[in-house]
């Protein structure tokens, strides 16, 4: 029987619900020291001295001149030090490094900080300096207002998100054989080595990074995990002993990464019969302090501006921009949930400006097969706007719903999105990913550097792999993601993990059994000795891509979705309850539906976190409510039933037809939940959508 | 004076209680204590004298239960798994789903959604009637 499409027992379960699996901070090394960070208590300025308060021999203190490498942390650019240099940009840019035996001792050390302060920039619309503006046009924007009957204006904002993973960032760093091994909560091995060779001017060969079972990522452990790695290594190196840093929950939020607040303006011309003929759209999202992805963030948040619908003259022009905050950074969506909120949300104001059924208004428009996106990539069959919708229509009943909740104290809406799967526009070809594949004497084991978060990747790789060879999931092992024996499949983003790894995976199976023709593997190894397939990611001949002018295929594939909310208002509290949820999701093929359901489930908690509850505030450049009492995230109480529909449509290039499925639903139900208290006559644009805020927006509505 | 959760994953080895928030928000610590789910970062150690202390090495007859994680999507990263499982052995053995929701409120998982933890326990019958 084959294995994909089945709910096979999951690889990595059993250690999950006995305790057994092991954490980060569950590890402990022979003479292992503990470590901490000094951080700036402000915003921006110089750094005139500091001074430990505590007699530094019996402790392990390094700072910059210990770094035996480059001071960055390698990505995009290496604008970004490992430890300030001199000079401070954000409230908890790490100074310097303690370690020490006792970790009571460790929380009671005191540095004494003097500063040179300079003046912070807050606002992105008055920031000095761009980090990456981008430009897509398509047709004549001029032309295109020309032929407008009406012009609907707007703008709108989202905040910071946490991506609060219930286990924080923490790592092991080992020295030895000359260099260092770092186990972690992490996402990316491959970026911690590629990160720690530059900060450690080691040769690759020196740097070993191992993932340890990983307690949540939703892109929180991408990039930041290099940072801590780099700080335990420095700290392990100097030391000549392991040390381990594990933050509190309290440093995980004032230090590590947010998804990047945005302003997104809409101006869209609308025909008398409610067809779109103009959008120009500008998106402004704060990048925080340093570069790190931001450029991507903002690529991805660009390329779904527009929403799923279609326009002849569309200008979309996007910036990211440095803040004295800390760097924002990944999070589950990367930019999309930001710009497709404010592309629904905006269509919803203009469904009201035309007095147009918000549904027929969405039919009208919406990306059909054939149709070409803003950088003019042609849709391919498999796109499914008018699916998911028409799905999510009948499934809520909508319209009776929505007549039945007028005039009351609860609303309903509904928002259409897509989510362009693996990395954008020639972002794949770069990677250039490879994947193994082992003969073992019973079956084969995959060897990749993509981590199984929660996701459940070992068990969707090993579906894959067992039907192409024709043998039982059973007999497909998966090994540990440790740069000493996987090959670099690229990072664990962007979902990209079944539909990119998965289909290299797919072809070093189908390579594998050719090799094997009539032999069974263990008579194979018998007769010929090991055998390890390795292939590269294979760009489909038909995507065309130039980072240049920002046309072509922007993704290989788009999942398609439509939800539906359906919310309360108290009408004292003016507090949002979320009745129901429905995500109608198109996802090409769920190889296991159970685990599909999950990222569906889950994303769309998420986002219900992301419209209601979820603030960040932030005082003097640092997140105030750095805890958990009161940076708030939905338990079982504020989640609502989310009903889960998934629809498949298969994309060609994907294994069986699957595209990503991984960020999608996050970015569906911010732009319903609005869209249902919109229902409600409260004109809101902006999002967490918190009592004070729907308080505000409801006694100025009429 | 340590609290319960370090005594238990440093003195004892028994990491399988984890920590999330060290401030009863997450719930990722929860142990039994005579039966009764209890946050273990907010309990100093020596108040445990003479008490039975449960964690999820130690928890017996509930085999059906932490299958039905694996199965049904309950446990995702795992990190909130264990003390989920606690919080739900501690459930009323006649709590309805609305029950669940409220005795499940104190434990945070930011993977699932909380569907496939109320399928999980639906499909374990524990308790009996749950999400009904």
């Amino acid at each position: 029987m084959p294995a994909v499409g089945q709910n096979v027992l999951r690889k990595e379960g059993r250690g999950k619900v006995t305790g057994a699996a092991k954490y980060v901070d569950d590890l402990s090394f022979p003479g292992m020291l503990y470590g901490s960070t000094i951080r700036s208590t402000i915003p921006c300025g110089r750094i005139r001295s500091t001074r430990p308060e505590f007699d530094p021999s019996e402790w392990v203190v390094a700072g910059v001149p210990d770094i035996p490498g480059k001071n960055v942390i390698a990505l995009i650019e290496d604008d970004q030090p490992c430890l300030a240099d001199g000079r401070v940009r954000h409230v908890a840019e790490p100074i310097l490094l303690l370690a020490h035996a006792d970790r009571e001792a460790l929380a009671g050390a005191k540095v004494a900080v003097d500063y040179e302060p300079e003046t912070p920039v807050y606002d992105p619309a008055a920031s000095p300096r761009v980090f990456k503006e981008i430009l897509i046009e398509k047709g004549d924007l001029g032309k295109g207002f020309s032929r407008a009957a009406r012009v609907v204006e707007g703008e709108y904002r989202t905040g910071h998100q946490e991506q609060l993973y219930i286990e924080c960032n923490g790592v092991i760093a080992v020295p030895e054989n000359g260099g260092i091994t770092v186990y972690g909560s992490l996402q990316c091995p491959y970026y911690v080595h590629k990160a720690l060779v530059v900060l450690l001017g080691l040769p690759p060969e020196r740097v070993r990074v191992v993932q340890t079972e990983t307690g949540g990522g939703f892109g929180g452990k991408e990039e930041y995990p290099s940072m801590l790695a780099g700080h335990a290594s420095i700290l392990a190196l100097k030391a000549g002993r392991p040390v381990k840093m594990v933050y509190d929950r309290v440093e995980d939020m004032l230090a590590t990464t947010k998804r990047h607040p945005s302003i997104v303006r809409h101006r869209t011309g609308v025909a008398s019969d409610g067809r779109i003929v103009a959008m120009d759209i500008d998106v402004l999202m704060d990048g925080g302090a340093y570069l790190t992805l931001s450029p991507v963030v903002l690529s991805r948040g660009v390329l779904h501006a527009t929403g799923p619908y279609r326009c002849d003259d569309v200008r979309v022009h996007g910036r990211v921009v440095m803040t004295n905050t800390p760097p924002n950074g990944a999070f589950r969506g990367f930019g999309a949930p930001q710009t497709l909120f404010a592309a629904e949300v905006h269509m919803e104001r203009i469904s009201e400006a035309l007095e147009m059924d918000p549904v027929r208004l969405r039919e009208l428009n919406l990306f059909r097969p054939g149709d070409t996106t803003a950088t003019g990539q042609v849709l391919g069959a498999d796109c499914s706007a008018a699916e998911v919708l028409r799905e999510a229509v009948a499934r809520t009943g909508f319209d009776a719903r929505r007549q039945a909740l007028s005039g009351t104290n609860a609303g309903i809406g509904l928002s259409l999105f897509f989510h362009g799967s693996g990395f954008t526009g020639g972002g794949e070809v770069r990677l250039a990913s490879r994947a193994s594949l082992a003969l073992t004497p019973t079956g084969a084991r995959i060897l990749v550097g993509s981590t199984e978060i929660g996701q459940g990747t070992r068990t969707i790789h090993a579906q894959i792999v067992a039907d192409a060879l024709g043998i039982p999931y059973e007999n497909v092992e998966v090994s540990d993601a440790d740069t000493a024996c996987v090959p670099d499949s690229g990072p664990t983003v962007a979902s990209r993990t079944c539909m990119v790894v998965g289909k290299i995976l797919q072809n070093c199976a189908l390579e594998m059994k050719a090799r094997l023709g009539s032999l069974s593997p263990a008579r194979y190894l018998e007769l010929h000795g090991p055998l390890v397939v390795t292939r590269e990611y294979e760009k489909p001949a038909e995507l065309e891509w130039s980072d240049e002018t920002y046309r072509g295929d922007a993704y290989g594939a788009y999942g398609w979705g439509c939800n539906v909310a359906e919310v309360e208002r108290d009408p004292d509290t003016f507090e949002i309850r979320p009745v129901r949820l429905t995500a109608v999701c198109e996802i090409g093929k769920a190889i296991h539906p159970t685990l599909a359901a999950g990222q569906i489930e889950g994303g769309t908690a998420q986002g219900i976190g992301y419209a209601i509850l979820e603030e960040v505030v932030f005082r003097d450049g640092a997140m105030a409510n750095a805890q958990m009492t009161n940076y708030v995230v939905p338990t079982t109480l504020d989640t609502p039933p989310i009903d889960v529909v998934i629809l498949e449509s298969a994309y060609p290039h994907g294994p069986h037809g699957a595209k990503g499925i991984g960020e999608m639903p996050i970015d569906g139900p911010a732009p319903a939940i609005v869209n249902a208290i919109r229902h409600m006559g409260v004109d809101l644009r902006q999002i967490p959508a918190t009592p004070e805020r729907v308080m505000e927006a409801s006694c100025v509505s009429p | 004076m340590k609290r319960l959760l370090d005594v238990l994953r440093e003195d004892c080895a028994l990491t399988g209680t984890k920590e999330g928030c060290g401030e009863g928000e997450c719930g990722a610590c929860t142990v039994l204590i005579d039966g009764q789910a209890v946050n273990s970062c907010l309990v100093p150690f020596a108040q445990v004298a003479g008490s039975s202390v449960t964690t999820i090495e130690g928890l017996t007859g509930a085999e059906a239960l932490q299958s039905a994680f694996i199965r049904e999507g309950g446990a995702q990263c795992g990190i909130c798994t264990p003390g989920m499982i606690l919080a739900a052995v501690a459930l009323p053995k006649d709590a309805d789903l609305q029950d669940i929701r409220r005795g499940l409120a104190g434990n945070i998982c930011r993977c699932t959604g909380y569907e496939g933890i109320y399928r999980s326990l639906r499909a374990a019958a524990i308790p009996a009637r749950a999400a009904d």
